[in-house]
């Protein structure tokens, strides 16, 4: 025993080099803050169409099924390389996808879909951000899945991507739908 | 002195642990000293400030009050910036939800409780203790108390050691031994 004493901070060493490498390999973007509201209920929200400012969509209207809210502006760049795929994505008819259009303005924005194809059922306008910050949001684009009592069950911070929504959202909502 | 340079191995290994453990902590525990520069100097933050603050810097104790709450919250897009420096957008507008709340008579413990609620315990820059937390607060203490518990045990097995298990002294320059090695010492005549 005493003979491997000498072996000590060999092993410390070799410790904290594991955590070191663990953290290098994880590939863990420290951006990526895990949301506190998975599976938590969304919190309640009840603004205007983008398209429709007399008409007003609350979150009660959206318990029953399973629906997707995808947060993304005009000013936002990430939204310009996420919104090819999300386009492509509602031909499926997957789910009904809903827009929550943060801290803009109703013309760009408008004009901003009628130029890149409009991929939702309908966007929310969210003129001062504040159901932004109830859903927590900090980067836009973010997108949640929320299913039919209202529960967040998932939540992308960033730009969508084909595989995200392929290796994700679609497993999710047969399972949600099952 | 193979003990003592195993000794002084294993204090460098613990030396080397504490600081790393320890900076897992930094953003954790900001020094209050800043925080409170920060909230003891709200009005002439202001001017530094994104125009969405001016509005309600007429109310300095408010302006005071929601700096002392949000310089402990860490700002979602700037990571290392606190949401009182933050010249983010979700920042300023973080910074007039807290002045809407503290005006509504919401306590800071509130205020806290409705961020993490949106952002979890990271907005937090003093993450609260519980088990996934332990580690986090403790480590640096009980790395401590190892290290200090091995320093005792160490030196007190060298003190019961005989004379003729140390190395002699150096020589003086004069070329005689500082001390005559085979002659009782003070310390050692037990």
């Amino acid at each position: 025993m005493k003979a491997l004493k000498f072996l000590i901070p060999l092993v410390v060493f070799l410790v904290l080099a594991g955590f070191c490498a663990y953290a290098l390999v994880q590939n863990h973007d420290p951006h990526e803050v895990p949301s506190p509201l998975i599976d938590k209920p969304a919190p309640e929200f009840a603004l205007t169409r983008l398209d429709q400012p007399g008409q007003t969509i609350h979150r009660a209207d959206m318990l029953g099924k399973v629906w997707m809210l995808n947060v993304w502006a005009s000013w936002c760049e990430a939204c310009r390389d996420e919104h090819p795929y999300l386009v492509e994505f509602a031909k499926l008819k997957a789910l009904p996808i809903y827009g929550l259009d943060y801290k803009d303005q109703r013309e760009p924005a408008q004009a901003w879909l009628a130029e890149r194809g409009n991929p939702y059922d309908a966007s929310l306008f969210d003129a001062n951000g504040r159901v932004g910050i109830d859903f927590g949001v900090y980067g836009v684009p973010e997108t949640f899945v929320i299913d039919k009592q209202g529960v967040i069950r998932y939540k992308k911070i960033g730009a969508l991507t084909p595989e995200a929504l392929r290796d994700d959202v679609l497993p999710l909502l047969r399972k949600l739908n099952g | 002195m193979a003990d003592l340079r195993r000794l002084l191995a294993a204090l460098l290994a613990v030396a080397a642990v504490v600081p790393a453990v320890a900076a897992q902590a930094p953003d954790a525990a900001p020094s209050s000293a800043s925080t409170a520069a920060v909230a003891a100097s709200a009005p002439a933050t202001v001017k530094f400030e994104a125009p969405g603050a001016r509005l309600t810097a007429a109310d300095p104790a408010l302006e005071a009050r929601m700096l002392a709450i949000t310089g402990e919250l860490r700002c979602l897009v700037c990571q290392n910036q606190t949401i009182a420096d933050s010249h983010a957008d979700l920042a300023v507008d973080l910074r007039q939800e807290v002045r809407e709340m503290l005006q509504k008579g919401r306590t800071p413990e509130q205020i806290r409780k409705y961020m993490t609620d949106r952002y979890g315990d990271f907005v937090l820059y003093r993450p609260p203790l519980k088990p996934s937390t332990v580690v986090l607060w403790l480590g640096p203490v009980v790395l401590l108390a190892v290290a200090l518990l091995a320093l005792v045990v160490v030196i007190r097995k060298r003190a019961r050691l005989a004379d003729d298990q140390f190395e002699p002294d150096p020589m003086l320059d004069d070329g005689t031994e500082a001390v005559d090695a085979t002659s009782p010492r003070p310390g050692n005549l037990a």
